[in-house]
């Protein structure tokens, strides 16, 4: 059933040679190779954010190899790392990378809907990867208006260094993403619409299901837009359009009305960006949303709490994903009354949000679970939910947001609920499906060590950074010492407690080495993983649908008989029925 | 809630923020200051169900249907108390524009510096023209010199204001996004090139204040910003005459 750690070396018959390998159309290899980009991706973008903080506090150290960090690379290396990570590592390794490896299996498929299509997508994502790095080494460097790239800023080439072939290279980087990204989402649609198994309802899809099928319809409908409006951008900088440039902009001393007699609107592309901006932050966070309902349930040994209202909520914090774009833009000249009703779809998603942290709170409420790594990281992921989300109500309110927009406050609600969340929610994955990836276990004292140091470093980085955004501190400042005015003394008020946050930054970066260690080691040398080790009800623990599992297994047809999740206490210990289990029990009332 | 609010403005988390100078700003940051403490009294609550329930011994599942939907609720009254405040607010600064008797400022952002122009004498702002903006010549705006409005109009690179006196800013923008941002007025408006946005405010406290930008806007973004100095009116008005004397003496 699970493979023996000395089968995993050998060569597959059906795969020659490593390039049938590498290019392969096995959705789970794919998924794998998704994950080692987003792993690549996020030491790059974690090392970029250390080099960031070092230089935020200490402005005058030299960087070894290199030299002083001057005020654009410190913009480039934001620019970088927030493209990298909201990209490349928070929309891939949940929904591209895990989707891939497990999607497939948790509803009883045996393959993504379009194989080759889906190959495509992880290639044309690693092409966009190289094309972002690439922008490092041409002249100018990388692009540094962020990963946001307001025009004119963006549309003008002179409007700094970067601006020109670095901010080219970016338009092309994440427009060949996003069309990898809508391929990837439309395949899994229709992988979850047309390829569940016999019993497989709707109702008793997995919530990491529901997670992957409500951000693909997201990134259907957020990646085409934010297509179109690169394409836009594309044609302000080459064509000579002008939708984005007002007429007689002047940067750097040359009037920019380009050769055409409109007056463009900055505000437009905010719109364009947001619409899919806003909705990307969900994408991102979905997966690990479902993923933490169902951790919860696996190790309470319990049902999701309110099970049908989980998958209400999940697609209500979609729907309503699409409708909050303006609360970016509080202060950018929107319409007043704009504001306001932005402020009110912002408040609205909060209901469905705090329905998931309630369905948590009760799931695992006296159920004594059990504390394996990827618990700890579930519930982890529950307690940076709640600290990181508490503050986005505060920054719905247009009134308090032109106090707090683009101050380290936005920094720290976004890097807590957003990144810390979703990073647990990967780790949470990582250490709960290694088994299913290796058929090796992953340390546990390891593990658990890793949690911690994570969990403290976490907080300990980006609580402080809500005071410091309090005080005035605002963003993609190069450096808060040495400024003149009265601006000099109100950033210099805050070096202390930034200290502090780099001290802090790098103790959690450090933290990850344990589970780089753990990783690898466990890889090699890992206790080899019974079957269905976690005692899961999902269907990818489904002994048939294993890899190594035996063709003749394959053969049969796999049929769904009940919701996942399904624990009973009896006298002789625990029931325990997988959702492909057919006993029909007494004690159980059919659904 | 009125005592919370009286406790809220008390405690120690008031120092955080700087100094607040405008006559807008207190009743923001109580309603800041307020928000600030709800959500780290939940913060806690959720923190303290969790451990509880980790640690206390198991029990059959909850089955009740209300301790989903009653905190629910209570959420919803919250979040539709704290919205409803907030948009009081909101609307008081924003809803409406200037007293037809505030002082008139514009404020021009540029990689990577503010600009400040006064309409002078004549109340009125001089036409200006991107191809004549020549910083060097002492023309940073571009104000057309054929038109005579412009004749008086005083540009400053810091914004002085009179305390106690409204006044109505326009802000513009000649290059790309900046943000113009006030921390001590509690004021925050993105200048947008191509759009003019009014904002007002009314400073109260005479001293000298920071302007950032916070909107990334170039390499020198962190390092673009200008002193705002309010004086007593009496004061500015002698500020001002001087400085109308430089430019049409």
């Amino acid at each position: 059933m699970t493979p023996r750690p000395d089968k995993l070396s050998e060569p597959v018959a059906t795969m020659p040679s490593l390039r049938r390998r590498i290019f392969t159309t096995d959705h789970r290899i794919i998924g794998i190779e998704y994950l080692i980009l987003a792993l690549t991706s996020v030491t790059i973008g974690a090392i970029l954010s250390l080099l960031m903080r070092i230089h935020l506090v200490w402005p005058d150290r030299v960087l070894p190899f290199y030299g002083p960090i001057l005020p654009e690379d410190y913009l480039a290396m934001v620019t970088i790392h927030g493209t990298i990570m909201l990209f490349f590592v928070l929309t891939t390794a949940p929904q591209a990378g895990f989707g891939n490896l497990i999607l497939p299996a948790q509803i009883g498929a045996r393959r993504m809907a379009f194989p080759v299509a889906n190959a495509v997508s992880f290639w044309l994502t690693a092409v966009a990867l190289v094309i972002l790095l690439s922008s490092t080494f041409v002249p100018g460097g990388s692009a540094i208006s962020g990963w946001t790239a307001y025009p004119p800023f963006s549309a003008v080439a002179g409007a700094g260094p970067g601006q020109g072939l670095g901010m080219d290279l970016w338009l092309a980087s994440i427009a060949v993403f996003a069309i990898a990204s809508t391929i990837g989402a439309i395949n899994i649609l229709v992988t979850i619409i047309k390829f569940r198994c016999e019993g497989m309802t709707w109702g008793r899809m997995p919530l990491t299901v529901w997670g992957w099928f409500t951000a693909a319809l997201l990134s259907v409908i957020a990646f085409s837009v934010l297509l179109a409006a690169l394409l836009l951008l594309f044609c302000d900088r080459h064509a000579g359009t002008g939708f984005f440039v007002p007429a007689g902009d002047l940067v750097s001393g040359v009037i920019h009305s380009g050769g055409h007699p409109g007056n463009g609107s900055p505000l437009l592309w905010l719109h364009l960006f947001w619409f899919f901006g806003h909705p990307e932050v969900y994408i991102s966070i979905l997966p690990g949303l479902g993923l933490t309902s169902m951790l919860l349930a696996n190790f309470s040994r319990r049902r999701v709490f309110a099970y049908r209202t989980m998958i209400v909520t999940t697609l209500l914090i979609g729907f309503l994903g699409i409708l909050l774009w303006g609360h970016h833009m509080f202060v950018a000249g929107l319409n007043p009354f704009a504001a306001s009703a932005f402020a009110v779809s912002t408040m609205a998603i909060a209901i469905p949000a705090s329905a998931k942290v309630l369905s948590w709170l009760a799931t695992v409420w006296r159920s004594r679970p059990s504390y394996t790594t990827a618990m700890l990281f579930s519930i982890g992921f529950i307690s940076l939910f709640i600290t990181g989300g508490l503050s986005g109500p505060v920054l719905a309110q247009p009134i308090l947001d032109e106090y707090l927009h683009n101050t380290f406050f936005v920094v720290a609600h976004f890097h807590l609920i957003m990144a810390m969340a979703a990073v647990f929610g990967l780790f949470a994955a990582t250490y709960y499906w290694f088994p299913l990836m290796t058929g090796r276990m992953m340390s546990e004292s390891l593990g658990r060590l890793h949690f911690w140091g994570t969990l403290v470093g976490a907080y300990a980085t980006f609580l402080p950074m809500h005071i410091t955004g309090l005080m005035g501190e605002p963003r993609h400042y190069a450096q808060l010492s040495g400024v003149a005015n009265a601006a000099g003394q109100l950033l210099a008020g805050t070096l202390p407690l930034n200290r502090f946050i780099t001290w802090s930054a790098i103790v959690l970066s450090t933290v990850q080495l344990v589970f780089f260690v753990n990783l690898f080691h466990s890889l090699r040398k890992g206790r080899s993983a019974p079957p269905n080790p976690w005692r899961a009800t999902t269907l990818e623990w489904h002994p048939a649908l294993h890899p190594n599992a035996p063709a003749e297994a394959l053969e049969e047809a796999t049929v769904v008989y009940r919701q996942p999740c399904e624990y009973r206490p009896t006298p002789g210990g625990e029931l325990f029925l997988p959702q492909w289990s057919a006993d029909t029990n007494p004690d159980i009332k059919p659904e | 809630m009125d005592l919370a609010l009286q406790a809220a403005s008390l405690l120690p988390a008031a120092s955080l923020l700087p100094f607040d100078a405008s006559a807008h700003g207190p009743a923001i940051d109580h309603h800041l200051l307020l928000n600030l403490w709800i959500i780290l009294a939940l913060a806690v609550l959720a923190h303290l169900i969790l451990f509880i329930g980790l640690i206390a011994r198991r029990r059959p599942e909850a089955k009740n249907w209300l301790i989903e939907y009653l905190p629910l609720a209570a959420l919803a009254l919250l979040f539709i108390f704290l919205s409803v405040r907030a948009e009081r607010l909101w609307a008081a600064a924003r809803y409406t524009g200037a007293e037809p008797t505030a002082l008139q400022v514009q404020v021009v952002g540029e990689q990577f510096a503010w600009y400040f122009r006064y309409p002078g004498t004549d109340y009125t702002f001089g036409i200006t023209r991107p191809q004549l903006v020549d910083a060097g010549a002492g023309n940073p705006l571009g104000i057309d010199p054929a038109d005579p409005h412009g004749a008086d109009d005083v540009v400053a690179s810091e914004l002085v204001l009179p305390a106690n006196r409204q006044v109505d800013l326009r802000i513009d923008s000649l290059d790309v996004i900046h943000g113009f941002s006030v921390p001590e007025m509690r004021l925050k408006q993105d200048a947008i090139p191509g759009m003019t946005i009014h904002v007002h405010f009314t400073p109260k406290v005479p001293g000298t204040y920071a302007i950032l930008c916070t909107q990334v806007c170039g390499l020198g973004h962190y390092r673009m910003n200008a002193n705002l100095r309010v004086l007593p009116p009496s004061e500015f008005a002698t500020w001002l005459a001087a400085r109308q004397r430089a430019v049409q003496p």
